[in-house]
């Protein structure tokens, strides 16, 4: 097997270059690790981050003689989003075997689905931002849901040596916490006509899948600690704007565990632009699993894969069959979140947004942070500015969520109440924001411990107004003969002598009425 | 208690049925540490030549026996069976107690849990004698493919005691427990009983839990109970089997009432037939003449018998040794030397890969007749062959459980012998595994449509060695076999006098044994001379 090494880009072709004259066609696998208290197909804990291999049984070490137990949260919880995603529950199922050998998966078997899913023939529709930057209303594309089955997890290797891949490892550890994990892999169809916007339909897709999972409340949708892993399924074929569905697909290439949302759009688009250059050369695209670099934006070679990999597929004889009554299915439908694109139609209306303002808020991956800081007292406008400010800037830059940077709801409505209260002007809230960036504490400890507060007392403020009239008797007397604009400049003067922490509305007040022309 | 028993005292103790050792424990005429000691004596002198234990637990068995002793003498109310000493197959995990399922893979493996069938056996104060042999991952008809050398039949030194769990069947037989539980995927438990003069049960599929008993075949691995008698068998069976959450496939019901069922002595009115598919050509005419007779006892108990047709049986064998290696070929996949078990260095290679450690463990780990299995299994699943080979075996599958259905229409419960010969010589079958397979031709079906099968003595041959009847009833009505076995069990017990076992007939042990063990030394001696 070659390898590229990490970090050799390929030759790619320019995006625009590449999506005029290439149909992209994307399939995408994502795998959602269930927040069940309990493993599959067993009693052990799920919690994450505890000691490797602290939470672990002869069930889900496999050892010699044991059997599974289904999880009946666990099908549940598959039921669920089966439903949420549009899908038709089989009334009927069976898992099946996934013979394949390797040190993380302690039967070298996974227990699984196979063509016996428990849901399939779903859809989800993913809104992506309208074209151009004038703030056109959303587009809303249609996914189409192959099947949603469930599965177990497998451990997690850690290969230690130069490599950080099992070859070439000086030797490898495994924590079998993870191994047997409830999860659900949700497979779509192969997404057509998405074009040059395939690569936002892709990250709209999985942000919505995330809202989605979130609002059922079946995982914790933690893309960067791996409870929701996305495997994006690209090929081209030549463009044909006549007859596109006609046109077979290409070869395609599956790069793995994409792990953030701004992530799942750059590796459609780079691999996007790489099968173009390699079309372009008259070379074949190789079917093979690709692994993704976020660092360098690139992905390399993993293993060659063929649709005739040889899993041997047969049903699990140890578990007997998962016949959900359409009863009970009736009833778990009726435990069903509003459909994300609904309710943020209706938050966009309860919130008063402006169509582009709704736009930066979902962009921004916030329409759930802001609905909580909402209902911890901010003012819908207040929660908007600050989620889709300095903490959007910064989730962009690094590629990670507004959420991931410890600033929580509870501190955002504090923060924004302060401001409301007068306590804080604009400068220093951004200045106590920065604090609570820094770990410093709530908004409240932060205000304390940098003293940041806005003088309330006028007579701190009235000296220096008067000491400004003082300083500049020309700006004075151009106010004095109406020139209300000139203010400006004695209230900066004010400002820089209070050190910022005045209320520039009020000094303004009180030039003015130092200034106002005789009765 | 403390009190020795003279080794004669020992050899009588070890006679009994395992009834009559509850009654003595419960009469206080006798205690489990008595028993327990006489077992252990007995094992010592006969097993190294017998080969039936591959590990005495002495000091495990003897403890739980002193704390019986002890509750009872304190007026405690104990269950049944409590202080009668029982033996393990060694594919059900015993907690701290090594367990290899007959593999070099698991040589040195100490599991740390039981398997259900196991803890029941300790909540119901059981002494547990030890872990029986049996062949590697219970693939074979004899005992031969254990890694620690084969079983030999106490019939006869030179012949197997069936298998795979030919250790259970010989220890029984040979008096070193009077019970013990073996696995039953294909014949496991009833074809050595047959061969041993035993009597062994496979409960219908889910009735015992498989929890902890190291898989061979998922859909055909059944736990049950090995004995001297109907009854024992049938106290045993109350014992293990019942509803267990942690086997999905256990059935949610109580046991079916085999212990009063095996108390009937009167057939009349009931409907036995005879599986024409399973008599006849290719099995041994004494066999055939013993089923006859047992047929006609049967007739005189009051049964009518009828002749009935399972046309699709003759598929079975091939349609068995097809899921059978599918379904071992993954479920033996778990053993790659990462985990657990027998790890090997690969030789010659600097740096092994986890893949060539897993390829060289594997080698170095199973014996041949375990490779052969794997290597047919994952062929019969891969891709492309899979319909024609896994998927025509379930067709047949459900066709034979048919053939079951619309026979039971008919009749209350079917007879056939229980294997077409009686036990072959060891090494006789070792070049031609079709012959062996083929020894498990009558009791396959049972497996394949997860009836219960009970096999019970029925003579002996003119070759000496014994004779087994099988009874096969409707899943989850296993009472009807054990009704059945136990008729025919007293009819055959008065024709032939004594205390009515079959085994009051087989050679005295203790001598076969001493000579053997005067010839092998000789023999060293002629070697090393
Ligand atoms: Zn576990």
């Amino acid at each position: 097997m070659t390898t590229t090494s990490t970090g050799t880009p390929a030759r790619v072709v320019d995006f625009d270059d590449a999506v005029a004259r290439f149909d992209p066609v994307m399939g995408l696998e994502v795998h959602v690790e269930l927040s069940t208290a309990t493993k599959m197909f067993c009693g052990c804990a799920t919690t994450f981050g505890a000691d490797p291999n602290t939470q672990v049984c002869p069930v889900c070490l496999g050892l010699p003689g044991a059997l599974p137990v289904v999880n009946e949260g666990a099908v549940e919880s598959a039921v669920r989003i089966g439903l949420a995603l549009n899908c038709r529950i089989a009334d009927w199922c069976r898992f099946a075997r996934k013979n394949y050998f390797y040190p993380d998966m302690p039967k070298n078997f996974q227990t699984s689905q196979y063509d016996e899913p428990i849901a399939f023939d779903g859809y989800l529709d993913v809104e992506i931002p309208g074209a151009g930057d004038s703030g056109e209303p959303p587009e809303v594309f249609r996914v189409e849901i192959e099947r949603a089955h469930m599965e177990e997890d497998t451990g997690k290797s850690t290969h230690v040596g130069t490599s950080g891949r099992i070859h070439g490892a000086d030797y490898s550890l495994v924590d079998y916490n993870r191994a047997g994990i409830p999860l659900i892999e949700i497979v779509t169809k192969p997404i057509t006509g998405a074009g040059e916007r395939a690569p936002e339909v892709a990250r709209a897709y999985v942000g919505a899948l995330r809202d989605l999972l979130r609002a059922l409340g079946v995982s914790d949708v933690r893309m960067e600690q791996g409870s929701l892993r996305c495997d994006a399924n690209l090929s081209l074929r030549p463009r044909d704007d006549a007859a596109q569905q006609s046109v077979p697909f290409g070869t395609r290439t599956e790069t793995k565990n994409v792990n953030s949302l701004r992530s799942v759009e750059r590796a459609v688009r780079y691999e996007i632009c790489r099968h173009a250059a390699v079309l372009d050369a008259g070379q074949a695209v190789v079917q093979e699993t690709r692994h993704w670099h976020e660092d360098t934006g690139i992905t390399t070679a993993g293993r060659p894969k063929s649709d005739a990999d040889d899993y041997r597929y047969f049903p699990e004889p140890d578990l007997v069959p998962v016949s959900p009554s359409a009863e009970w299915v009736e009833g778990l439908r009726a435990t069903l979140p509003e459909p994300p694109a609904q309710r943020r139609r209706r938050l966009q209306q309860d919130w008063g947004y402006s169509d582009l303002e709704m736009r930066d808020v979902v962009n921004a991956g916030a329409v759930e942070v802001i609905e909580d800081t909402v209902a911890a007292g901010a003012t819908p406008a207040g929660a908007r500015k600050w989620w889709t400010g300095e903490l959007a800037r910064r989730a962009n830059a690094e590629g990670r969520e507004v959420t991931d940077f410890g600033v929580t709801p509870a501190h955002v409505a504090e923060l924004d109440g302060m401001v409301g209260e007068g306590r804080l002007n604009d400068s220093m809230a951004r200045q106590v924001l920065e604090g609570v960036l820094a770990g410093e504490g709530t908004p409240t400890e932060v205000a304390d411990a940098r003293g940041l507060r806005m003088v309330r007392d006028d007579s701190a403020l009235e000296e220096a107004v008067d000491a400004a009239i003082a300083a500049s008797p020309d700006v004075a007397d151009k106010v004095r003969g109406g020139k209300v604009q000139a203010a400006g400049a004695l209230i900066g003067q004010v400002m820089k002598q209070m050190k910022g922490q005045a209320d520039a509305a009020r000094a303004r007040e009180l030039i003015l009425e130092r200034l106002s022309p005789p009765e | 208690m403390t009190e020795t028993t003279t080794p004669a005292a020992g050899e009588e103790l070890t006679r009994l049925t395992a009834a009559a050792m509850a009654d003595r424990l419960t009469a206080g005429e006798l205690t489990s540490e008595q028993l327990v000691h006489a077992h252990l004596d007995r094992i010592e002198r006969l097993n190294p030549v017998l080969n039936a234990y591959l590990r005495v637990d002495a000091e495990g068995a003897l403890a739980t026996a002193r704390e019986v002793d002890a509750a009872r003498a304190g007026g405690e109310q104990l269950p049944r069976l409590a202080g009668v000493p029982v033996a393990v197959k060694d594919i059900a995990c015993t907690e701290g107690l090594v367990t290899t399922a007959g593999s070099r893979m698991l040589a040195a493996w100490v599991p740390p849990y039981d398997a259900t069938v196991v803890r029941r056996l300790r909540e119901a104060r059981m002494p547990i004698l030890g872990k029986t042999n049996m062949d590697e991952f219970a693939m074979g008809s004899s005992t031969e493919h254990s890694a620690f050398g084969p079983t030999r039949n106490p019939w006869d030194l030179d012949r197997i005691p069936g298998g795979s769990g030919g250790g259970s069947s010989a220890a029984v037989a040979a008096y070193l427990a009077p019970l013990a539980i073996g696995s039953d995927t294909g014949g496991s438990i009833r074809q050595p009983a047959a061969v041993t003069g035993t009597v062994g049960a496979k409960p219908t599929y889910g009735g015992v839990s498989r929890y902890g008993v190291i898989a061979l075949a998922s859909s055909l691995d059944q736990i049950g109970p090995c004995a001297r008698t109907v009854t024992d068998a049938a106290l045993l069976h109350e014992v293990i089997g019942g509803h267990d959450p942690m086997d999905s496939t256990s059935i949610d019901a109580p046991v079916p009432p085999v212990l009063e069922a095996a108390g009937t002595r009167d057939l009349t009115g009931l409907r036995v037939g005879i599986v024409s598919e399973l008599t006849g050509e290719g099995y041994q005419p004494d066999v055939q003449a013993r089923f006859d007779e047992a047929v006609a006892q049967l007739r005189e108990a009051g049964a009518e018998v009828v002749e009935v047709s399972c046309p699709h049986f003759r598929y079975a064998l091939p349609a068995y040794y097809l899921i059978l290696p599918s379904e071992a070929s993954s479920n033996l996949a778990r053993y790659d030397a990462m985990r657990y078990g027998l790890r090997v260095h690969p030789e010659g290679v600097d740096r092994p890969s986890a893949e060539q450690v897993m390829a060289a463990s594997r080698d170095a780990g199973f014996g041949d007749e375990v490779k052969r299995r794997i290597i047919l299994g994952t062929y019969a699943l891969s891709a492309g062959y899979y319909e024609a080979y896994y998927g025509q075996a379930q067709k047949v599958r459900t066709l034979i459980a048919r053939d079951f259905e619309a026979a039971f229409e008919q009749v209350d419960v079917l007879i056939s012998p229980t294997a077409p010969t009686t036990a072959f010589r060891i090494g006789d079958k070792a070049e031609d595994p079709m012959a062996m397979y083929r020894n498990d031709i009558a009791t396959i079906p049972a497996n394949l449509a997860g009836v219960p099968g009970l096999s019970v003595p029925a003579g002996i041959a003119g070759d000496g060695l014994p004779v087994g009847v099988q009874l096969l009833a409707p899943a989850t009505s296993d009472e009807r076999m054990y009704a059945v076995g136990a008729a025919l069990e007293a009819r055959l017990a008065a024709q032939w006098g004594g205390s009515g076992s079959v085994l009051d007939r087989a050679p005295d042990v203790s001598a076969l044994v001493d000579a053997f063990a005067t010839t092998a030394s000789s023999a060293d001696r002629e070697v090393t001379a």
